[in-house]
């Protein structure tokens, strides 16, 4: 009820003289309320109900004479109440089509014969036109919308104001009412164009900057402004306008909005005269936050961050009282007093809600930060202790951790760390482990050798069976230093600083520590640096591998998340992913995957699942446990980092043929195809290549090929990234290879073989070697060959011969025996240059280059040409020691190339063939 | 000479046997050294001919002064009063080591318990206003352009009472100030140090223990 009240009935203008209450369902409320009160008013207060309204309340009424029965004397025309007041004036009188009621048991009871039209009557009487002598003062002045609700208001405060009235009456029930309405009619005059002025020019300052900004843009709809700060039109100010904006949201469609005295509302936009469309709210912000989740959540952030500028008009009350105690309080260390008044101030400051923004600036502010960092300098070791308390909780503040490290307070807090005081050293690599949060700080730390004094501060006995007090204290030194590593741990160069001063084996063994504080930054620690090689060295040397398995099964999300993401990290290595599998890693981490909610902890897991997956062994332990199921299940409605890995983990899977077909059972064909079409790059890698080791399945390709699969593929060829096209070209090799009619729906797609044969100028060996392969597959296809010769592979693949990549070799003899089948290619290819460059390619130590290659120079020795340039190359003597390998492709191939050179030359000169 | 220092020595070693089962924290060993000490620093006082059964209060304002670095007289003089449990206005040798198991190794309660009888000036079981403004006055260095420094004290006694005093009945009572202390153990020493500083301890127990066992 107070909040409808508060902005009370919503109008709308129909002419200057009369008001329409707005159809809204905040009117609609508004008004059973009324009604309800109406209604009840003569039964609860029978006594009070019989007073005689000074003015009646008048409106035209849809009631007719005859709707009016006893009680009534009812002529012709009007209607008079039997009711009559001291002077013999009828309480009701209805003269069609206009009512006169004096008294609230009259209106209850001309509602009652209402019946079902109670509601459009009070509307009327709201609505009714009322004389407004009786409150000048109310209706001459600009904010004319007030008159339009006089009724309202003279309705009860008439009844309010009524000297018998006591108004006592109106606690019970309706105290409430008049109080919110009396508030309402004094804060009508709350809005102004000074605060709706101020309000715009700090919005305006946070607009623009695409998604980091509140808003796309705020403007005024009129430049020109009167000098009493209004912008509205004259004859809109007189309705209480302001001025109007136009405010286009980030992520919702643009929105007029008018403020006004009333507050701010939506309206209809300029055309359609600025009705008001919406309720009306106390402030812009309000009002943008209930229409943009965008500027809702940004302005969340706002208040909480840096910019006080908000916070501090939002709670300005509270920030002054607390600025005020702040001061107070610096003044006192300021007057440079002793010890125990410098502590005893602190731990007042400490009784302040220090992690509250507006006391951190108050602060800060007053100069307090830097007196704090001044007694970090002091001997005094209870100062520094009662400084570091407010500073490690102060810290949290971003804009503090700067200021902090702009005073050089990270070398006074770094050289703490030496301090004699376990509990001092605590507090500094606290406070350290908040300040690191940005680079700068963590620069410093290492700068100021607090890397150092960091990782001596791990070195605590991990007996952690029985404890003395003095090795508690010790377990919390080495707590807050891992803590404090953790942070530092972010920048590269500390994460070599750590290895260097000796830290990887002091975590290891705190990694043994059972106590969930202790573990949760050492392992973030850990994972943190296992981006780097040497460290994932280490972690699988030093045998934290299986500590790490052991907390996976922890209780805690945040350690699990932290020990699935190192592994994730580490398992790259072969030996790493036997480890996990060795000691029983495996089931945890599958077993991580049903808590789907925890998003950060599933991109680890799944991660960790993806590495793992790459041994074979681990995927048939992971079948096991039904993994596969899990993971298809996870195609769908999960954040990209999770579906990287999920579908790295697919790829992976289906690499055993018997998973390709569970991979369909379970429905993971087609959210598989569809991520096909995702921007973002690591995850096409994984999705081509997964979908790749799906198409090798008939059933699978079927699939892939109804959903337009092998278009989707082809077209990644187009992305920039050379991962993505060599991984899209794999793909295609087996889609081409397992597709029915492949070659078909290869020629349907416009422009795909130019891409192609484009590809082959690429600089890179990985995808010019899959676009072989590729090529190699298509040209299967007979018109296929003829379009790709068309376009020019021939020479294009000619120009590679000379490359030295083994990989790039293999593939790339197979196309071009694969094109030779083509027309005139085998004698292009020899004028291309292409067959010297094989030949030595046949002296690769890689058998797969070898055999290619000889099956290339089989394929090219067709040509007399050819065999000429071969046999001037001495390809005869490697051939011939081809012809006695063990692989029979590679003996036939040889074999036949010796025979096509042979045949020629015995043809071109009978006399040499002694020399075969 | 030698067969007297023998008795003595088998006499220091009874006390010490009866005084370290009543007293906390130390060994007999360590008590033995404790008596030595006191010894010593009696012997050390001018006794002026008078038979002396303990330190008197110059010389043990003195001690904790040179030896423990305590040198607010204020401090000083209830520490002496605290320690001085019989009131007879020398600290006898067991009021001498049953002190200094709190003043060395008390444990947080024990603290508490011996900073609360040194604040609580007249001994009435609560800390007042008036008790916290003297022992904190002229805390404040005056500033050449500001008034009065002890206005800022005054102010400073209101937000620590507005802090401590649970019970709000304008004074600290005990139970205030054990569940302040526990809270933040840095306002153990709220209104003046009374206890010696670590380094101190440490300095002591080396010259006390190690150097006399090593006799």
């Amino acid at each position: 009820m107070g909040i409808s009240l508060t902005r009370a009935a919503q109008w709308t203008m129909v002419s200057s003289s009369t008001a329409k209450l707005a159809s809204t369902p905040m009117n609609e409320s508004l008004l059973k309320e009324i009604l309800h009160f109406v209604e009840h008013f003569s039964s609860q207060h029978p006594q009070e109900a019989e007073h005689v309204f000074e003015e009646p309340l008048q409106w035209s009424t849809t009631l007719v004479p005859s709707d009016f029965k006893t009680d009534y004397d009812i002529s012709d025309s009007d209607v008079q109440s039997h009711e009559r007041d001291s002077e013999g004036h009828p309480l009701l009188q209805l003269s069609p089509p206009t009512v006169y009621v004096r008294s609230f048991s009259q209106l209850s009871k001309l509602l009652h014969l209402a019946d079902d039209k109670k509601l459009a009557e009070v509307r009327a009487c709201l609505e009714g036109k009322f004389e407004s002598n009786l409150h000048p003062k109310q209706s001459n002045h600009q904010h004319s919308s007030i008159t339009h609700r006089l009724n309202v208001f003279v309705l009860l405060v008439t009844v309010y104001s009524h000297p018998i009235m006591p108004p006592l009456l109106f606690q019970d029930m309706d105290k409430q009412i008049l109080d919110k309405l009396l508030k309402d009619i004094s804060e009508q005059v709350r809005l102004n164009p000074k605060a709706v002025k101020n309000e715009v020019e700090i919005l305006q300052m946070f607009c623009g900057g695409g998604d980091k900004g509140l808003l796309k843009s705020l403007r005024y709809t009129s430049d020109f402004q009167f000098s009493n700060g209004y912008r509205a039109p004259l004859w809109r100010q007189v309705q209480g306008d302001i001025c109007y904006l136009v405010i286009e949201p980030c992520d919702t469609e643009t929105l007029y909005i008018t403020c006004s005295t009333a507050g701010s509302f939506l309206n209809g936009g300029e055309e359609n005269g600025y009705e008001r469309t919406s309720d009306a709210y106390e402030d812009l912000v309000t009002l943008l936050k209930s229409r943009s989740p965008h500027f809702a959540d940004k302005i969340n952030q706002v208040e909480n961050s840096a910019n006080h500028f908000f916070s501090i008009s939002v709670n300005q009350h509270n920030a002054k009282h607390l600025k005020y105690k702040a001061v107070a309080s610096m003044k006192q260390l300021q007057h440079d007093g002793d010890q125990i008044v410098t502590v005893d101030t602190l731990c007042a400051m400490m009784d302040f809600n220090l992690m509250q923004e507006s006391c951190q600036m108050a602060i800060q502010d007053t100069g307090g930060l830097k007196v704090l960092l001044n007694l970090l300098d002091t001997d005094e070791h209870k100062c520094k202790i009662g400084s570091l308390k407010i500073l490690r909780t102060i810290s949290h503040n971003s804009q503090i951790r700067r200021v902090i490290v702009d005073m050089k307070g990270v070398q006074s807090i770094v050289k703490i760390l030496d301090s004699p005081v376990k509990e001092l050293k605590a507090l500094a690599a606290e406070t350290i482990a908040n300040v690191a949060k940005f680079r700068r700080a963590r620069r410093n730390v290492r700068l100021y050798g607090g890397i150092n004094k960091l990782v001596s501060l791990l070195d605590c006995l991990p007996n952690f069976a029985s404890l003395t007090p003095s090795q508690e204290e010790d377990i919390e030194v080495a707590c807050c230093g891992a803590l404090a590593l953790w942070s530092c741990s972010r920048s590269t160069k500390n994460k070599k600083a750590i290895r260097k001063a000796g830290g990887i084996p002091l975590l290891g063994r705190l990694l043994k520590s059972p106590l969930q504080k202790m573990l949760i930054p050492v392992v973030g620690t850990l994972q943190e640096c296992a981006s780097e090689e040497s460290y994932r060295n280490d972690i699988q040397t030093l045998g934290m591998i299986k500590d790490l398995v052991r907390n996976l099964s922890s209780d805690n999300d945040e350690l699990q998340m932290h020990c699935a993401s190192a592994i994730f990290k580490c398992a790259e290595d072969k030996q790493t992913r036997d480890l996990v599998r060795k000691y029983k890693g495996l089931q945890p981490l599958v077993s991580l995957l049903h808590k789907a909610d925890n998003k950060q902890l599933l991109a680890a897991a799944t991660g960790a699942i993806w590495k793992c997956s790459i041994s074979q062994e681990n995927v048939t332990k992971f079948q096991e446990y039904k993994a596969l199921e899990i993971l298809v299940n996870l195609l769908t409605d999960q954040p990209e980092e999770v579906l990287v890995n999920v579908v790295g983990a697919l790829g992976e899977f289906a690499q055993i043929p018997a998973n390709k077909a569970a991979i369909r059972e379970f429905g993971g064909i087609k959210p598989l195809v569809k991520l096909l079409t995702s921007p973002n790059q690591a995850l096409l890698v994984n999705v081509t290549k997964a979908v790749g080791a799906c198409a090798t399945n008939k059933d699978n390709m079927v699939i892939i090929d109804q959903l337009d699969g092998i278009r989707l593929v082809w077209s990644l060829l187009k992305t920039p990234s050379a991962d993505v096209q060599s991984s899209a070209a794999w793909a295609l090799c087996a889609c081409i290879e397992n597709a029915e009619d492949a070659g078909e729906t290869a020629r349907s797609l416009i422009g795909g073989f130019q891409l192609i044969v484009k590809l082959l100028s690429s600089t890179n060996n990985e995808v010019l070697a899959s676009i072989c392969a590729a090529i190699c597959k298509i040209a299967k296809d007979e018109e296929n060959l003829a379009i790709l010769t068309d376009f020019g592979v021939v020479p294009s693949l000619a120009k590679l011969t000379n490359t030295t990549h083994d990989r790039l070799r293999h593939h790339l003899a197979d196309a071009i025996a694969q094109c030779c089948m083509w027309g005139s290619n085998r004698a292009s290819f020899g004028e291309a240059g292409a067959v010297a460059p094989l030949v030595r390619n046949l002296k690769s130590k890689e058998g797969s280059v070898q055999r290619s290659t000889a099956m290339a120079l089989y394929q090219l020795s067709r040509n007399p040409n050819n065999c000429i340039t071969m046999h001037e190359k001495e390809v005869v003597q490697p051939l011939i020691h081809m012809m006695g390998s063990d692989d029979e492709e590679l003996q036939e191939a040889a074999a036949g190339c010796v025979r096509s050179i042979r045949l020629l030359y015995m043809l071109l000169d009978p006399l040499q063939n002694a020399s075969y | 000479m030698s067969k007297i220092s023998a008795v003595n020595k088998r006499a220091t070693q009874t006390l010490a046997e009866n005084i370290s089962k009543q007293v906390e924290h130390f060994s007999k060993k360590e008590v033995e050294c404790l008596i030595r000490e006191f010894n010593v620093l009696v012997a050390e006082q001018n006794n002026s001919g008078r038979a002396v059964h303990g330190l008197d209060r110059g010389k043990f304002i003195s001690t904790l002064h040179s030896i423990f670095g305590l040198t607010d007289d204020r401090m000083t003089g209830r520490v002496f009063r605290t320690f001085d449990k019989d009131n007879d206005s020398v600290v006898s040798m067991k009021e001498w080591i049953e002190g200094l198991s709190v003043f060395l190794r008390g444990t947080l309660d024990e603290k508490i318990k011996y900073c609360f009888t040194v604040y609580d000036l007249n001994g009435d079981n609560a800390i007042s206003r008036e008790e916290m403004l003297h022992m904190l006055k002229g805390r404040l260095i005056r500033q050449p352009n500001e008034e009065d420094p002890d206005e800022g004290i005054k102010d400073l006694v209101e937000i620590i009472l507005k802090k401590m005093d649970y019970d709000h009945d304008g004074k600290l009572s005990f139970e205030d100030f054990e569940k302040t202390v526990k809270d933040e153990n840095l306002l153990l020493e709220a209104f003046g140090t009374c206890l010696p500083d670590f380094r101190r301890i440490e300095m002591f127990e080396r010259h006390v223990f190690q150097e006399q066992f090593e006799q």
